[in-house]
């Protein structure tokens, strides 16, 4: 990527040493505790699924017995797999049957016994993980033999609430050019503290993430990549209160990307911070792992606070996110950094600035697939007028080379698109693609103009900000409402009580799993 | 012009009527045969929404099963000014300071307002347009007015939760939004913080105050609030509102029993 901006290169080495800097305690945080919903990851990597017959999944029911008569600060793994030994019990799931029925006796396992529970333990979640990898193989294999499509990727919605109206709702949006079609959860499911199971038809303003769904809608999207001869990419969300899980889930049925930011859910879903840190590690491990493109949520902070007063903010999120990504062992291929196009059209220059802030990230973050989210704020009803302020945030998304663009609908906040609305939005970025895909490679800002000097100033303020969280510390930062304009304090929010501090002689065998793979790439 | 005649809508000559249409039918756009059918299905369903001539100026299959119309034409329909029922805004709008001082002179201490996204509606970015300094469309958010404590409980709140808070609070007002309206979702959380508050408090409830894009503003008395707000609402609305509400001109100052006036008793 050429530097179009003249950026200081030591200025954004400094950028980055501070983002690390203002981290490193929240991975340690992270790395001597452990939660609920990571130890459940571990019990669904080693294969218990399924719910009891008020839909409380069994990795819920074990992990809550367990944690009522030993603890989790030894993780769930020694405890249950101890039990399931000394019971001569089959396999997880009747363990599980029992447990919850109390007819389970748990203890901490020592010596020799505890070897074995490890050794068990250790080789069930080994599937789990072959498994993804197996996955991941298999996409791989895919691309190459179907073919990948080029960027920007074209990114489109479905969320009708029914996994069955979802898929043929899919089906046609990847006829129609989309790459990569991203199931919007139900509204509220981050803050369920369990994973829906099954194939499911009701949800509010979105489908629920579950196994079953994630399986039937990849199936599908199979066979419409082999028809159009291009891969078509599966996203969802593992932000939540269940990030661990759902990232397990992910990888074993192949979504292909994941929303997964460091602070969205924290900030927009009231969710604990600490909680929050936790779940995000692990599930960008699992990531990592299963060769998932995770997308980040800072376009978010734009529609709380001002595009232009807080442009910073979204740069310094972006390093923040950068810095935990590669922490867990994520590629940078893998980091879909997101921003989004939400200035005030009636601000002068806006679209100046647009490309400023667009430019700078790209620059920034040169190997990242960008994720650039259309307006939003400032749809307002007027279709037309929105339907033009979705062209300039094309040619924004072309000229600064973006590589996932979500495709804005001039119905924005009105309704769920008309299959119309989908169908004009494509015909908006086709358009904008046939007419000015070339533009970037052309594209000069003038070196001290409007444009260079603009963008040298966010990442001015950006790194003011970041050397100023670096000494209030990111949860101070957090609660002081740096970010979205929301303050979160590291003591309030949901999830709280399901965060354990990690004892000695904790042992989680995915995590010890996916350490080790971190440490040996 | 006239604001209580008969009045049609205004193309590029008075009277002449003429309106734009856009519209989806489940017709295929292939074949000239298909083409021809499908234009003429556009044409009766404009003729029978009253546009007479109606002329499709846009055709275009979307997959193999639809097809988009774009349509002109007249509609004979006539506008009768004086049968248009307004609801009109019973109070004024009032810069802040204003707000402060009636809210001082008033009350004598701060006027409490408690928000939240009750339900699973998690889709805080109308309360907190409202509630947050930032505010929205130039306007800087209830937080922001010296007068007024701000207690936003975020999304997801609990019906309990919220009562138990407005106790604990004493909140003179809660600000409940609603974006969701699949099956009726908006409604039935409405209906059931409503009933929840009279539970709770009897006719000493603090105001309810709700808002969201879907809501019919009339409908106010049926989910048994004191208030509703629709798309497009601004935080300076919201405040003269309340103080409107509860915080009546000339009135004493003191603590007790704060807001009465404007009501419907409950």
């Amino acid at each position: 990527m050429t530097n179009k901006l003249n950026l200081d290169p030591a200025l954004v080495s400094q950028a980055r040493e501070l983002a690390a800097l203002a981290g490193q305690p929240v991975t340690e945080l992270a790395r001597t505790h452990t939660t609920v919903s990571v130890e459940r990851a571990a019990l669904r990597l080693a294969g218990l699924d399924g719910a009891d017959e008020d839909g409380m999944p069994w990795v819920n029911r074990l992990a809550d017995a367990v944690r009522e008569s030993v603890g989790l600060e030894h993780g769930v793994a020694l405890p249950a797999w101890d039990a399931m030994l000394a019971g001569g019990y089959p396999d997880l799931r009747t363990l599980a049957v029992d447990a919850s029925a109390g007819l389970v006796k748990f203890r901490l396992p020592a010596g020799e016994e505890a070897e074995m529970a490890r050794a068990a333990a250790a080789r069930s979640v080994a599937q789990g993980i072959a498994r993804i990898d197996a996955q991941r193989a298999e996409r791989d294999r895919m691309l190459a033999a179907i073919g990948d499509p080029p960027m920007p990727w074209i990114y489109l919605i479905v969320a009708t609430g029914d996994i069955y109206e979802d898929i043929p709702q899919a089906q046609a949006a990847a006829r129609e050019g989309a790459d990569i079609i991203a199931v919007i959860r139900s509204t509220g499911q981050s803050l369920l503290d369990y994973v829906p199971e099954g194939a499911t038809r009701e949800g509010y303003a979105g489908t629920y993430a579950t196994r079953e769904n994630f399986r039937l809608m990849r199936a599908a999207l199979d066979d419409v990549s082999a028809e159009l001869g291009r891969y078509v990419r599966l996203t969802n969300y593992a932000s939540g209160l269940c990030m661990p899980e759902i990232a397990s889930l992910a990888g074993l049925e192949r979504l292909d990307m994941m929303l997964n930011d460091c602070m969205y859910g924290i900030i927009f879903r009231d969710i604990n911070p600490v909680r929050t840190f936790i779940d995000q590690r692990f599930s960008r491990q699992v990531h990592a792992r299963a060769g998932i493109i995770i997308n980040t949520g800072e376009d978010n902070y734009l529609t709380t606070a001002d595009a232009v007063d807080a442009a910073h903010t979204v740069v310094v999120s972006q390093l923040l996110n950068e810095y935990f990504g590669r922490e867990a062992g994520l590629a940078d291929a893998q980091l879909g950094l997101g921003h989004a196009f939400e200035i005030n059209p009636e601000v002068p220059d806006s679209f100046l600035l647009e490309l400023a802030h667009a430019q700078l990230v790209r620059e920034l973050f040169p190997d990242a697939p960008l994720k650039y989210m259309p307006p939003t704020k400032h749809m307002t009803g007027n279709v037309f007028a929105g339907y033009l302020l979705d062209a300039f945030f094309n040619l924004c998304g072309v000229m600064t080379d973006q590589s996932i663009l979500l495709i804005g609908m001039m119905t924005e906040g009105i309704h769920t698109p008309f299959l119309s609305d989908r169908d004009l939005a494509l015909e908006n970025v086709r358009y904008v693609r046939r007419a000015a895909g070339q533009l970037g490679a052309s594209f000069r800002p003038e070196p001290d103009g409007f444009v260079a000097r603009r963008a040298r100033q966010v990442l001015g303020e950006s790194i003011d900000l970041l050397r100023k969280i670096g000494s209030q510390g990111l949860l101070t930062a957090i609660a002081e409402g740096t970010f979205g304009v929301t303050r979160r304090p590291a003591d309030g929010g949901r999830g709280l009580d399901g965060v354990v501090e990690r004892a000695d002689g904790y042992y989680n065998p995915a995590a010890e799993l996916l350490e080790s793979a971190e440490v040996s790439q | 012009m006239s604001l209580t005649g008969i009045v049609r809508p205004y193309g590029d000559t008075t009277g002449d009527g003429r309106v734009q249409l856009s519209f989806t039918l489940p017709v295929p756009f292939g074949d000239e045969a298909e083409r021809a059918r499908a234009e003429g299905a556009a044409l009766q369903l404009a003729a029978k929404m009253g546009m007479d001539p109606a002329m499709v100026v846009h055709a275009k299959g979307m997959g193999p099963d639809f097809t988009f119309f774009i349509v002109y034409g007249r509609v004979s329909h006539l506008v009768d000014l004086s049968a248009v029922a307004v609801a009109e805004r019973e109070f004024p709008v009032l810069p802040a300071a204003e707000v402060n001082l009636r809210i001082r002179s008033a009350l004598g201490r701060k006027l409490v307002v408690l928000g939240a996204c009750i339900g699973t509606d998690a889709h805080t970015v109308g309360i907190d347009a409202i509630l947050n300094v930032k505010g929205h469309a130039g306007e800087k958010g209830l937080e922001y007015y010296r007068e007024i404590r701000v207690v936003n409980m975020g999304a997801q709140v609990a019906v309990a939760d919220l009562v138990a808070r407005a106790a604990a609070e004493h909140a003179d007002a809660v600000l409940v939004s609603q974006v969701v309206t699949q099956r009726d979702a908006h409604l039935t959380n409405t209906l059931e913080m409503s009933a929840a508050f009279q539970a709770g408090f009897g006719p000493q409830r603090p105001l309810l105050v709700v808002g969201g894009p879907r809501f019919d503003p009339s409908a106010a008395h049926d989910l048994g609030v004191d208030k509703i707000f629709g798309r497009g609402t601004t935080p300076s609305e919201v405040a003269s509102y309340l103080v409107h509400a509860l915080a009546p001109p000339g009135g004493s100052g003191g603590m007790a029993s704060p807001r009465k006036k404007g009501q419907r008793a409950a």
